[in-house]
């Protein structure tokens, strides 16, 4: 089962890589990462995405918390929880299929966001099932680039109050 | 508040941390350190012949005491050497703090003169590490350090200290208090998983308790013993558990696992609750784990969420101190103040049967004339010293049968290397506890391969005037792998056998060491006392049988009771 966790880390040099190798380390894998800083100067938010069955799942979470740097881990797929993921792919776009990646473009709300005479470069964001549904279509065209950010999430509030 | 330089902030640290014994060697890019620790005078610092060395002697004098051991070593070699010594105690959650020199934050990334990224090196084997940066951080890392490597699970922990920051100046204010927001061990148990726990205890027929080293990191000694007899348990332990409960109970059935007694691994299959304290499921203690103790609930104590469900799935677990753990059982039992004959008749079926098994298959060998027996040596050696040695050892056959003929009755009395099974751990191991303890007698018994692997601690034992005593069970093998190759690879003896080893008495009296040797088992008997009454550091040398296996043997990956006997 696929996992989405939450990482709250110290921003301290080496904290990424105590985690990227804890993975390899004990053999966990990881299929999408993404770190960016948080408001807290002084903490750095990470996404990352795991398989594994739920023993393996709770040893990943359990290891991540032993870890000194860090402060915080959610399953986020635990419970109701947003995901997204940004592209960009450069797609070959001659005269007889640049129509078809615009209209592509348009059915899943993509902006191309730049333009060559052979190419148009297209950003999709949304669920990692929405970005996998374009590339399919897209690569029959022909993709000559793709630059992925990995998965961000964040759990969803309470609908109730 | 002071400007300090770093160096002179370690040396202030180390006093402030109660510590007043390292154990390194010097380099240029810690010679700054040195100079501090030669100004200050107030640090004892023993200067060992190999990094390896220092950092298994601050881990064997971290054993013998619970606490802090510390080691200073200088920048590239002088950082590798230690890594063993760093994964040894890892292994075994042992806390030592280990500083290393490092070039000149400038040139850090430059391939410089004995540069190397030890920190990048030993972050999977450091419970943390640092590298220091900026010498207005130090007080906080020193402080740090030593909370981290002592407080929850123990380890080890590394700080890199570049030679500017040694040198360089700032305030130093040392934090009376950790502000660590992202590290906050769970010490204190659930009182409702105890409960949960005793209700458990209450009904089992045939409970088990399935101590570790966990025990003896928590100093539970007493509270297991109390527990184990006011519920009339039978106790079996990890070899990192032995000392945790007296071996020579009545209640204790010795080591279980790969080479644990066959009551142990009898009791553990068909028991029907386990209470593990402080134990970690090893697979040398489980053996196949589809074949585990299949009729068994299992109740784990640990203060690592990490270990609770690792290897194996747990009914109850309880997060925290171990000594807490039982505490709080133990006043559960006494509070409800049943009898303790009901205890008793509760097991009674139960405790004849361990009885039975005990007696069907005791640890034992067959006696040869004319040649030692290496488990004679160590019974002799058990009943010379009535047990009450500080002994630690190497690794392999020697290792084992030390666990199982040496009886353990006190914690922290056996240094052993078992998570990461360090050849050459053993020796430096003794000349760290006889500096904790200059008047106990600390023996190292050792194999003849083994005791090559740091031999050159000779010197610093001889320097330091340690009357650490050897014991070499000489096989001329590596003789635990020389045994799976008997069992398992048709008697193909590849690159076991040594044709050649050094004379290890004259070896002695080269280091200035007094030697002795037995090749028969009437000497057995003259060598140790003479050995064990001889002043000084001493080498006890013992030609034992060549092919002598370690049984009960539980071959890898078959289950605990498919035990090969002797
Ligand atoms: C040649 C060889 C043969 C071996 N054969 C055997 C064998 O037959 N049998 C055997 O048992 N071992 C054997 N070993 C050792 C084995 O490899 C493991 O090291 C050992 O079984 C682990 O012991 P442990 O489970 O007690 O865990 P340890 O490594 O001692 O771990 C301690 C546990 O206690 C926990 N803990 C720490 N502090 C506390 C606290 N305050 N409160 C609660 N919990 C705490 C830790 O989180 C950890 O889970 C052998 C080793 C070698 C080298
Ligand atoms: C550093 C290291 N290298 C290799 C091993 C693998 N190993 C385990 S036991 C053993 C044999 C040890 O020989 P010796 O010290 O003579 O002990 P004996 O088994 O003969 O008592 C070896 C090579 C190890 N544990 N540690
Ligand atoms: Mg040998």
């Amino acid at each position: 089962m696929k996992h989405t966790l939450s990482v709250l880390v110290e921003n301290t040099p080496g904290a990424l890589s105590r985690i990227t190798g804890l993975f390899s380390g004990r053999g966990f894998n990881i299929e999408s990462l993404s770190v960016a800083a948080t408001l807290d100067p002084t903490l750095s938010h990470l996404t990352l995405v795991t398989k594994g069955d739920d023993p393996i799942i709770e040893q990943i979470i359990k290891q991540l918390r032993r870890l000194v740097d860090v402060y915080k881990v959610v399953d986020v797929s635990e419970g109701e929880f947003v995901e997204r993921e940004m592209a960009l792919i450069k797609v070959r776009a001659e005269d007889e299929t640049r129509a078809e990646v615009l209209r592509t473009c348009d059915i899943f709300r993509c902006k191309v966001v730049d333009v060559s005479p052979r190419t148009y470069t297209v950003e999709v964001t949304g669920p990692e099932s929405k970005l996998k549904a374009v590339i399919e279509l897209l690569s029959p065209i022909g993709i000559k680039e793709i630059s992925r950010t990995g998965t961000i999430a964040m759990a969803r509030e309470k609908k109730t109050a | 508040m002071a400007r300090m330089t770093g160096k002179d902030m370690v040396i202030e640290a180390l006093k402030r941390e109660g510590i007043d014994l390292v154990f390194g060697f010097p380099g240029g890019a810690i010679i700054d350190v040195y100079d501090a620790l030669e100004k200050d005078g107030n640090v004892k610092h023993v200067l060992v012949r190999h990094e390896q060395g220092a950092a298994h002697a601050a881990d064997g004098y971290a054993r013998a005491t619970g606490k802090v051991g510390v080691c200073l070593v200088t920048s590239g070699p002088g950082a590798t050497n230690t890594v063993t010594g760093i994964a040894t105690a890892s292994m075994d959650s042992v806390p030592i703090v280990v500083f290393t020199g490092q070039v000149p934050t400038s040139l850090i990334g430059n391939d410089a003169f004995q540069e190397v990224d030890i920190v990048g090196i030993t972050r999977p084997c450091t419970k943390h590490n640092y590298l220091v940066r900026d010498v207005k951080d130090l007080p906080r890392i020193l402080k740090e350090a030593f909370y981290i490597a002592r407080s929850g699970r123990p380890g080890p922990v590394l700080v890199d200290l570049p030679k500017d920051v040694q040198n360089g100046k700032a305030e130093f204010e040392y934090p009376d208090e950790i502000g660590l927001r992202s590290y906050n061990p769970v010490t204190k148990p659930n009182a409702k998983q105890i409960e949960r726990a005793f209700s458990l205890i209450r009904q089992a027929k045939r409970p088990i308790i399935y101590a570790g080293g966990g025990i003896i990191i928590s100093g539970a000694h007493k509270e297991l013993r109390a527990f184990a007899e006011a519920v009339n348990a039978p106790v079996t332990m990890t070899l990192m558990g032995l000392g945790g409960f007296p071996g020579t109970h009545r209640l204790s059935l010795g080591m279980l696992g790969m080479h644990g007694t066959y009551a142990a691994n009898m009791a553990m299959a068909n028991s029907d609750l386990i209470i593990a304290a402080g134990a970690r499921f090893d697979d040398r203690v489980t053996g196949k784990i589809e074949a585990f103790v299949p009729k068994a609930k299992i109740i784990h104590l640990d203060i690592d969420p990490t270990s609770i469900q690792k290897n194996v799935r747990v009914d109850i677990p309880i997060v925290g101190d171990c000594k807490m753990a039982l505490r709080g059982l133990l006043n559960i039992v006494e509070d409800e103040g049943r009898p303790a004959e009901d205890w008793i008749e509760q097991h009674q079926a139960w405790m004849q049967q361990i009885e039975a098994w005990k007696a069907r298959h005791p640890l034992t060998y067959k006696k040869e004339p004319g040649v030692i027996k290496p488990q004679y040596v160590i019974e002799r050696l058990y009943e010379m010293t009535k047990g009450r040695a500080i002994i630690t050892t190497e690794v392999g056959q020697n290792q084992m049968w030390t666990a199982q003929f040496y009886k353990f009755d006190e914690p922290r009395t056996l240094l052993t290397s078992g998570g990461l099974g360090t050849m050459g751990y053993g020796f430096p191991a003794a000349i760290g506890a006889q500096m904790a303890f200059p008047d106990k007698l600390v023996i190292d018994v050792a194999g003849d391969g083994s005791i090559q692997m740091n031999i050159q601690e000779m010197a610093t034992a001889m320097e330091q005037h340690l009357p650490v005593k050897i014991v070499i069970l000489n096989n001329q093998f590596l003789g635990m792998v020389r045994q799976w190759q008997e069992l398992f690879y048709g008697r193909r003896y590849a690159a076991t056998k040594f044709e050649w080893n050094p004379d290890f008495v004259k070896l002695a009296e080269a280091y200035g060491a007094k030697g002795f040797r037995a090749t028969i088992p009437e000497e057995v008997d003259d060598v140790l006392s003479r050995g064990l009454e001889a002043e000084g550091l001493v080498v006890m040398e013992f030609a034992i049988a060549p092919e002598e296996g370690v049984f009960p043997m539980v071959p890898a990956g078959k289950a605990t009771t498919e035990m090969l006997l002797v």
